[in-house]
């Protein structure tokens, strides 16, 4: 009888017989309380990827401006002039569940610590976040504390928040995703890795005192599903203090800049477990600690609470011994806490000490590289996995009235009420603000250059429950364009993978499905994956969320002045449709106000869209473009009001030419509400878009009209509507608001 | 000409503040242990949250060491410039009349907001002209203005009231508008939205320029030739 039988301690913590009996088989010996807690974080879904490890190999990771791919603690492109980019997105989602405001605020304060663990200055954040409808209470409180959260973190450490996207579906009800990506910048050769090295180098923690929060984060909350008792679960989400890290933040990279680190890693999800074993790992070395000597917030800690603390603000450097008291010196002077709590040894063992008393001996390779890696076993669901929507909207209301009832929809409707709350400028970077552009548009400016970024975070839950192939190809595709309307190129591609429990067959279809879609998609528009994370486990009592994978994309544009907003700007600038734009209401915003949730996307000719999105970028960047938008949620129309609403001034539309183009396979219905990938609106002067034309070929681009007048005026088949922009712009503006009076 | 800009722990707009302070003039950063000004000619406390303001925003920082030497140097004379946390500051210090209350909202707010220019008379308004419209952002969640009704009076009579947020504008619940005081010898200026977030074109305004202008523009009119 196999041990894992007879003694059920691994099962609490998530582990099952047979992951115990390798335990026992690595170890040679049955493990002790310490050494099982930690093998049961390390060898969590959230820590070793046991269900998704596989399926990232798929995805494309090299590039020419890869500077750092995953594996670190963020991924980093080349920006020129010497400068690298690093950029990580990661979820919070199962602590914002329980505790919204500090499960959303350490999910910032843990993903700056992984940008300036590279040893990179954070300078953006953008978030991607989904609740239920917001008519549930609980929805709302959700929303609303989340978004208190980010900007508590992100505002005081004084880290602009510059984008961001937020759904509202019903699958989202129990459980709500918030997923944080960050942004920083670093000269190329101050890039720093988290492999320890230097057998006799001391192990430094430094940071906040370590205390009872968040033991067992990873595996209690990041690697099961939620369930009815989850306030009993609160007491395993971490507290943030953003004070804390601000001075974490520049006493890192002052240590960085005074080149007194061997290696630096944060403590992340299970605490001085991971980040002293990965470290060992990636150094091929081993490494000592004794636990007696970490600063603690409570004196009665064990050892193996102070192995898994999940407290915020800490990092573990490596120092010389020469090295020592001048990183003690310099961590001083920011009033940061820096205690040596052990060494680098050969041993390639993790050995834990309690003062002179060995508590822990694993081998690192056990921890790190030996969790047993499972095959998806992905089964196309016979029967649909989501019950479609109430419906909210008649089939036989107006165009116009449609229009409006979309616009005041919550995943179209403007998110100014959220981003508000956000300081989207500090830094002096920010050269388009959140609802100014499809794309937040940076500077490099102070750290040297004249270029700029461009970055978008997307992912439409929705429609990769209709298609996960589709739709995660459309993520990608939406990103790109994003960045195409400022006139950005991509460099590089961060996502994170939001799905319900991958040990059921139909989820890991979704799974399976959706990575697939986003390698060929990032494959055929030649941007390299450098980072990441897989957050599984997403469902709540009553079922999985909408398969939710999130992209984060960085590009480069030489000119930020010439970077476009969407705003129409001038009286008589002619209007046109870039692109294989080819609309259909499966999967939309419109169809779900209808009470419906299509079975499959049309495919997306990946090759014909790389084409359009350097068309794009090529036209704003030659300065002709005044202002583009990329047609996403609620279709051509509601793209459209969104340019007039920006720009305070009208527009006159003739859809009959894109009719004609579409022809019998579309409605005019369609050609006003309908989504999909490859629309693109631009506007300039007439001259600009007849040179955009002729480069675009008569398939490339559709002249729609001028802007110009009050109102948004679509005529076209049976499509017409006239609406006042002034009118547009409450229905927009107050749709989220409005659900909160 | 040379501002010196103060940082505390916490503080998170002093690098902004030190860029738009160097397009006009020398410029350098100061810690809050320091116990002298090192011949600065303008001291800016700017934004952020000093010392995580846990307590009451920038409760903490007035006992700070180099609030002394800002203390010593403001009696004397010299510029002083309070940008958000540092407006905060200053009233908390006693340098300034009337006190920060939570934004009616209860939320932190940044947007684009126009303020008006109440008295160009002053070392920190001399380069705009009365009346004259400046696009500056704000971003607090503790920038309502407050000051009893007599003193509201005072300030306005004594022309204390260097800005105002345009009509339908104001985005804290501030009494009279008020989006930024003098004391009454007008050589120290606090207001809450940042005009060193306002000094370049590309990212969004460079109206708020024209207050380090006029700084500058004072400083050099009272050196000797």
């Amino acid at each position: 009888m196999s041990a894992g039988a007879t003694d059920t301690r691994h099962r609490e913590l998530g582990l099952t017989d047979a992951e115990y009996d390798r335990i026992v088989e690595l170890l040679e010996r049955e493990p002790g309380d310490l050494e099982l807690a930690v093998f049961s974080l390390m060898w969590s879904e959230h820590c070793a990827y046991k269900h998704s490890k596989k399926l990232l190999r798929k995805l494309p990771t090299e590039g020419e401006r890869v500077v750092m791919g995953p594996g670190e603690n963020a991924g980093a492109v080349d920006v020129g002039d010497g400068l690298a980019v690093a950029f990580k997105v990661e979820s919070h989602n199962h602590p914002s569940a329980v505790e919204p405001f500090q499960g959303a605020a350490t999910g910032v304060g843990g993903i700056l610590r992984d940008v300036f663990a590279v040893g990179a200055r954070p300078i953006a954040i953008l978030d991607s976040l989904r609740f239920g409808e917001l008519d549930s209470a609980r929805s709302r409180y959700l929303l609303e504390h989340a978004v208190a959260g980010i900007g508590h973190y992100g505002n005081s450490i004084g880290v602009a928040t510059v984008g961001g996207e937020i759904y509202f579906e019903g699958p989202y009800e129990q459980n709500c995703l918030v997923n944080a990506m960050c942004l920083g910048i670093a000269p190329q050769e101050r890039l720093v890795r988290s492999a320890a090295a230097g057998v006799g180098n001391h192990l430094v923690l430094f940071g906040a005192r370590t205390g009872r929060d968040g033991i067992g984060g990873a595996s209690v909350l990041a690697s099961a599903e939620l369930d009815a008792e989850d306030d009993s679960k609160r007491p395993s989400v971490q507290i943030g203090d953003p004070f804390e890290e601000s001075k974490l933040l520049e006493c890192s990279l002052e240590l960085l800049e005074a080149g007194l680190l061997e290696s630096l890693q944060d403590l992340g999800a299970a605490g001085l477990s991971s980040s002293s074993s990965e470290m060992a790992s990636k150094g091929e070395v081993g490494l000592d600690i004794d636990v007696s000597k970490v600063p603690l917030r409570e004196a009665d800690m064990e050892p193996f609470e102070i192995m898994v603390s999940e407290s915020q603000e800490r990092m573990l450097c490596v120092v010389t011994p020469e090295r020592l008291d001048d990183v003690l010196a310099l961590c001083e002077k920011w009033e940061v806490r820096a205690t040596p709590i052990g060494e680098v040894t050969d041993t390639r063992r993790l050995r834990v000490f309690a003062g002179g008393e060995l508590v822990g001996d694993m081998p690192v390779e056990a921890l790190v590289d030996d969790c047993p890696l499972y095959d998806l076993e992905p089964e196309r669901p016979s029967a649909p996995v989501y019950a479609p929507p109430p419906r909210v909207l008649a089939d036989d209301v107006s165009p116009r009235d449609t229009l409006l009832a979309l616009l005041r929809s919550s995943n179209v409707t403007s998110k100014r009420w959220a981003f508000e709350q956000y300081d989207s400028i500090v830094g002096s970077r920010t050269v388009r603000r959140p609802e100014a552009a499809d794309a937040a548009v940076l500077t490099l400016g102070p750290d040297g250059g004249s270029r700029a970024l461009g970055v978008s975070i997307d992912g439409n839950g929705r429609r990769v429950a209709c298609d996960p192939y589709a739709g995660a190809v459309e993520a990608v595709l939406e990103c790109a364009s994003n960045l195409a309307c400022v006139g950005a190129e991509p460099l590089g591609l961060t996502n994170c993978l939001n799905f319900g429990n991958p040990e059921k067959p139909h989820i890991a279809w979704q799974l399976t499905q959706a990575v697939q879609g986003l390698a060929d998609a990032c494959e055929a528009l030649g941007v390299p994956v450098v980072g990441g994370n897989v957050s599984l486990y997403n469902e709540g009592g009553e079922g999985p969320i909408f398969p939710t994978p999130v992209v984060g994309m960085v590009g480069e544009l030489p000119d930020p002045e010439r970077a476009a907003g969407y705003a129409f700007a001038e009286e008589g600038d002619q209007i046109a449709l870039l692109g294989p734009f080819s609309p259909s209401l499966a999967g939309s915003e419109l169809e779900k106000l209808r009470g419906g949730l299509s079975d499959g996307l049309a495919p997306a000719d990946l090759s014909l869209h790389a084409k359009h999105l350097g068309l794009v970028r090529e036209s704003v960047r030659g300065g002709a473009v005044k202002a583009a938008h990329d047609v996403s949620e609620g279709g051509l129309a509601c793209a459209l009001a969104e340019c007039c609403i920006a720009g305070g001034i009208g527009a006159r539309v003739d859809l009959a030419p894109l009719l004609a183009r579409l022809g019998d396979a579309a409605p005019p219905e369609a050609a006003l509400f309908g989504e999909g990938p490859g629309g693109v609106i631009v506007s300039g002067t007439l001259e600009a878009i007849e040179g955009l034309a002729e480069q675009a070929g008569a398939d490339g681009l559709i002249r729609l009209g001028e802007v110009g007048g009050e109102a948004l005026e679509l005529t076209g088949g049976v499509a017409t509507l006239s609406l006042p922009v002034e009118e547009a712009k409450t229905a927009y503006e107050q749709g989220l608001p409005d659900r909160f009076s | 000409m040379k501002f010196g800009v103060i940082r505390f722990p916490g503080s998170c707009d002093e690098v902004d503040a030190l860029l738009a302070c160097e397009r006009f003039g020398e410029a350098e950063l100061l810690w809050h242990a320091d116990r002298d000004l090192r011949g600065a000619d303008a001291v800016v406390i700017p934004g952020g949250f000093s010392y995580g303001d846990y307590l009451r925003a920038g409760a903490i920082a007035r006992f700070s060491p180099v609030m002394e030497a800002v203390r010593e140097f403001a009696l004397g004379g010299g510029p002083v410039l309070g940008i958000c946390n540092g407006f905060q500051v200053l009233c908390e210090a006693g340098l300034l009349p009337g006190a920060l209350l939570p934004n009616t909202s209860l939320r932190f707010v940044c947007r684009q907001v126009d303020l008006l220019v109440e008295n160009p008379n002053t070392p920190f308004t001399r380069a705009c002209e009365e009346g004259d419209r400046l696009s500056v952002p704000v971003k607090h969640t503790t920038g309502r203005y407050y000051a009893p009704e007599p003193a509201l009076h005072e300030l306005e009579a004594d022309g204390q009231v260097l800005l105002r947020y345009a009509e339908g504008q104001n985005p804290n619940g501030s009494a009279r508008d008020i989006a930024g005081v003098s004391n009454s010898q007008k050589n120290v200026f606090g207001l809450m939205p940042h005009p060193e977030h306002a000094v370049d074109r590309l990212t969004g305004s460079a109206d708020g320029g024209k207050l380090f202008e006029s700084i500058v523009a004072h400083v050099e009119a009272l050196a000797p030739a």
